[in-house]
């Protein structure tokens, strides 16, 4: 008798698995919405720069990724639309001054105008690569403006950083990484 | 003073969608049929102020009342009316708005077509689409109200809608797509109502049949067009990329696909119902699954709303009440029994069953892929990202094992066939299509490759058993009448779709594997040939458009010696927002398109970067995509649909056996 009762009630038990693996998805994403999906890293860290081949803002010559090796280095993803990069720039210029070499990527942007932006604001890039499609960028996996990536002399790049670089950042946390990256060659 | 209207007719319209959800339920279990019928009205009535409250916003839009804060934020005066008028859909605010006018219209249609169905099933149905109503429009007024005004400093003009938007594929591609996914939730609706009957018969399926359809059919279209979009506007010649957002309008497709096929086998057999039920609610459940992921933020895309974590909470605790309610539902009413209608192995019951595996599991992984991300990030694994690779492997071998049986598909017969009988039918064109892939890619100017080989005896296997059941369906018919009579608007719309895939399959393997890509520096004058097309930079012009300054580059295309084509792709500078836009220049053709996007200056003699593409067929993916989603919609114009609404498991189901492949 009661083994009859079991067996009629597992194939109704049988329905509720739908019930209870959505249960869980809803749990997961539930605390999906409390975290930051703009601190995902890249998927290339580890991996080579890219390949591209793209002009200079300075002279316009065409540049590939070759040119950039030989040193550790930031790649810094900026452009004129995006004001974090105004709050991000007097920063920039502090490590520059200290010798720590910044490429810039002017992602998606004008030439013109960004030619101004830096005379008006200063220059804190060895040079700069002009995205203007964001193909460079889109190769990166960028999302948004300023991003900054750290690349070591082998030209492999090894963190990636969203978002305003500053001085808090740099020192907790950013110029250990970039020490790092040094010494990792030696 | 109108955008208060528009507001006002929004409150009402929820207070209607409350009282639909509410009252027409509760009769149905008393048994009160003034109450059920008030259902009717009440639909009619949250469409109407809906519609009025769509008619507000545009307004104000087409206006220019930039006291509107949706407005000038996503607005300018200098925007072609077009464009304004898309531009209400263009941001999270009014594309929900667009998407409850949907929901409401799909409600009004249910609500005249289902007059003759029983009243407790009509009414329950209504109601739940009034739930869902009710839902997404306090999703809109507490969360999204696109009437903010921005008060006493009205600003001058507007930011300008992006200009990525400012496209007539953007204007069609939101519609047409929302009436996919909204409409995902009549067959939902309909299953949760037979459920709450208990009732889950052949006559349940028949009634949800059509809307089923037509809302795949539609979603079919609304993908297209969103792949077309990226295609020519993006500038980098891709046409799918796996994005999170592209995913959440595939998965539901896909979900979709198997609910298509599988309402079929419980239409005709009366079997599958509680996995038809099942369907029906995961569909739905996916589409509202894309609607959090799109608009809560949890996931980053570049088609991504802008984000706001309370409204993920909103949407995903409507989604669990939905979603989780369904389930419950289903565990509770859903029959446990198996049915004791049995088929063969080789039957059409069996193909379908496999239609419905491979689907579901092609869904499943795309799930899979893009809650992954996700899921390590909660479990505190480290954050992954899961690109075109995975989707690639796990989706490309699916669909080539989906094919050997959709090729039979057509031919097989319902509840028992021979595989012999089917070998009788198709070895020998089979054959035919093996030689035809073996010949067919050494036509071409490129060598033999063994892709495209594999492509053309997939997409011929599909059309053979296709032919060959068209050739059963018109042997011996000697009059018109006959011919109409066989050939029914279900089955028309199923060979238009299953030639639709074909198509499709062969423009995406070859456009896969003999694009050619270019990026170059030219200067006036100067010319690169592409598999026989020369390419010749002619020069470059100022153009203004309405509100924007382009240059536009001339790009004169010649094939032995003739004059192809004259490409004007434009670098253009939006005047408001100061954006630069890359227009491609594409000379569009069946056998192949030609592609110039221009990058920026290089030099001072006047040298730019170009970008060149050769892609041959791709316009057949979206040609299949087209046959596809109208002959989803086609199979609805059956007039089995329209007239019989009595419960028959019927006899009919042997009428195709009739004409499949007696020999």
């Amino acid at each position: 008798m009661n083994q009859m009762k079991i067996e009629s009630l597992q194939p109704r038990l049988r329905l509720f698995i739908p019930l209870v693996l959505f249960t869980l998805i809803a749990v997961f994403l539930f605390r999906a919405l409390s975290l930051n999906p703009a601190s995902i890293p890249s998927a290339m860290i580890g991996r080579s720069l890219p390949e591209f081949e793209l002009p200079v803002l300075e002279n316009e010559r065409l540049t590939n990724n070759a040119d950039l090796f030989g040193r550790s280095i930031l790649i810094n993803v900026w452009a004129t639309w995006c004001a974090a990069c105004v709050i991000e720039h007097p920063f920039l210029m502090r490590l520059a001054d200290s010798g720590i070499p910044i490429y810039g990527v002017n992602y998606k942007d004008q030439v013109v105008g960004a030619r101004k932006w830096l005379s008006d604001y200063g220059d804190p890039y060895v040079s700069n690569i002009i995205d203007q499609h964001g193909k460079l960028g889109f190769d990166l996996g960028v999302y948004g403006a300023p991003e900054t990536f750290f690349v070591d002399a082998n030209g492999i790049i090894q963190y990636r950083h969203v978002g305003i670089i500053n001085e808090d950042i740099w020192t907790s946390k950013l110029a250990n990484l970039f020490n790092g990256l040094e010494e990792g060659v030696k | 003073m109108i955008p208060e209207l528009g507001h006002f007719a929004l409150i009402m319209a929820f207070v209607l969608s409350i009282a639909l959800f509410l009252i027409p339920l509760a009769g149905s279990f008393v048994s009160n049929s003034g109450a059920m019928h008030l259902a009717d009205s009440l639909a009619v009535g949250v469409f109407v102020f809906i519609a009025i409250s769509f008619g507000c916003l545009s307004h104000a839009f087409l206006t220019d009342d930039f006291s509107v804060r949706l407005v000038s934020s996503h607005s300018n005066s200098l925007l072609p009316p077009m464009y304004k008028l898309s531009a209400v859909w263009g941001n999270h605010e009014g594309s929900l708005l667009l998407w409850l006018l949907i929901l409401s219209g799909w409600m009004v249609c249910v609500a005249i077509s289902c007059r003759s169905l029983p009243l407790v099933f009509s009414a329950r149905v209504l109601s739940i689409l009034g739930g869902i109503s009710t839902g997404f429009l306090s999703f809109s007024l507490f969360t999204s109200n696109p009437y903010e005004r921005l008060l006493p400093s009205i600003p001058t003009d507007g930011a300008d809608l992006n200009p990525l938007l400012q496209d007539i594929g953007l204007i069609i591609h939101p519609p047409i797509l929302y009436m996919g996914y909204v409409g995902f939730a009549v067959p939902f609706a309909f299953a949760l109502s037979a459920l709450m009957q208990g009732r889950l018969d052949a006559a349940w399926a028949r009634w949800s049949r059509p809307w089923t359809n037509i809302a795949w059919g539609f979603l079919t279209l609304g993908i297209m067009l969103g792949s077309w979009w990226a295609y020519y506007e993006l500038g980098w010649g891709g046409w799918w990329f796996w994005d999170p957002v592209e995913n959440a309008s595939f998965m539901p497709w896909l979900a979709g696909t198997a609910l298509v096929h599988s309402l079929a086998v419980t239409e005709k057999r009366g079997l599958f119902k509680s996995w038809t039920v099942l369907l029906a609610i995961f569909t739905f459940s996916l589409s509202l699954l894309g609607t959090f992921l799109v608009r809560s933020g949890v996931l980053t895309s570049v088609h991504a709303f802008a984000s706001d974590p309370s409204r993920g909470l909103f949407i995903l605790i409507f989604l669990f009440l939905v979603v989780g309610g369904s389930l419950c539902l289903y565990a509770f009413r859903a029959p446990a029994v198996a049915s004791r209608i049995g088929f063969n192995l080789a039957s059409r019951e069996s193909l379908l069953l496999f239609n419905n595996v491979i689907f579901l599991v092609a869904s499943l992984t795309i799930l899979f892929g893009t809650l992954f991300p996700l899921f390590m990030d909660v479990l505190g694994k480290g954050k992954y990202s899961v690109g075109p690779p995975y989707f690639n492997i796990v989706f490309l071998p699916l669909m080539a094992l989906l094919i050997p049986f959709m090729g039979l598909g057509p031919i097989a017969r319902w509840k028992e066939d021979r595989i012999r009988s089917w070998q009788e039918q198709l070895s020998t064109p089979a054959i035919a299509v093996i030689i035809c892939s073996l010949v067919f890619p050494l036509m071409g100017k490129d060598s033999f490759n063994l892709w495209i080989a594999l492509s053309i005896l997939f997409a011929g296997w599909i059309l053979i058993g296709l032919l060959r059941s068209l050739f059963d369906r018109l042997r011996g018919i000697r009059s018109i009448t006959t011919l109409v009579g066989r050939l029914t608007p279900s089955y028309i719309g199923m060979f238009l779709a299953h030639c639709g895939f074909a198509v499709s399959l062969l423009g995406i393997v070859v456009t896969q594997q003999n694009s050619q890509e270019y990026d170059l520096k030219m200067l006036p004058g100067d010319s690169k040939t592409l598999s026989g097309y020369t390419f010749l930079f002619a020069g470059v012009r100022t153009v203004n458009g309405p509100n924007f300054l382009a240059e536009e580059a001339i790009f004169e295309v010649t094939t032995e010696g003739k004059l192809v084509s004259t490409l004007l792709p434009q670098k253009r500078r939006y005047l408001s927002s100061n954006s630069i836009m890359t227009e491609a220049g594409i000379d569009a053709g069946f056998w192949r398109d030609l592609y110039v996007a221009m990058g920026e200056p290089v030099g001072s003699e006047g040298a730019w970067a170009i970008r060149l593409h050769y892609k041959p067929m791709v316009r057949w993916i979206w040609l299949g995509a087209i046959f596809i989603g109208f002959g989803g919609i086609f199979t609805a114009f059956d007039k089995r649909y329209r007239y019989r609404y009595e419960n028959l498991v019927t006899n009919e189901s042997n009428e195709d056996r009739k004409f499949a492949a007696a020999p």
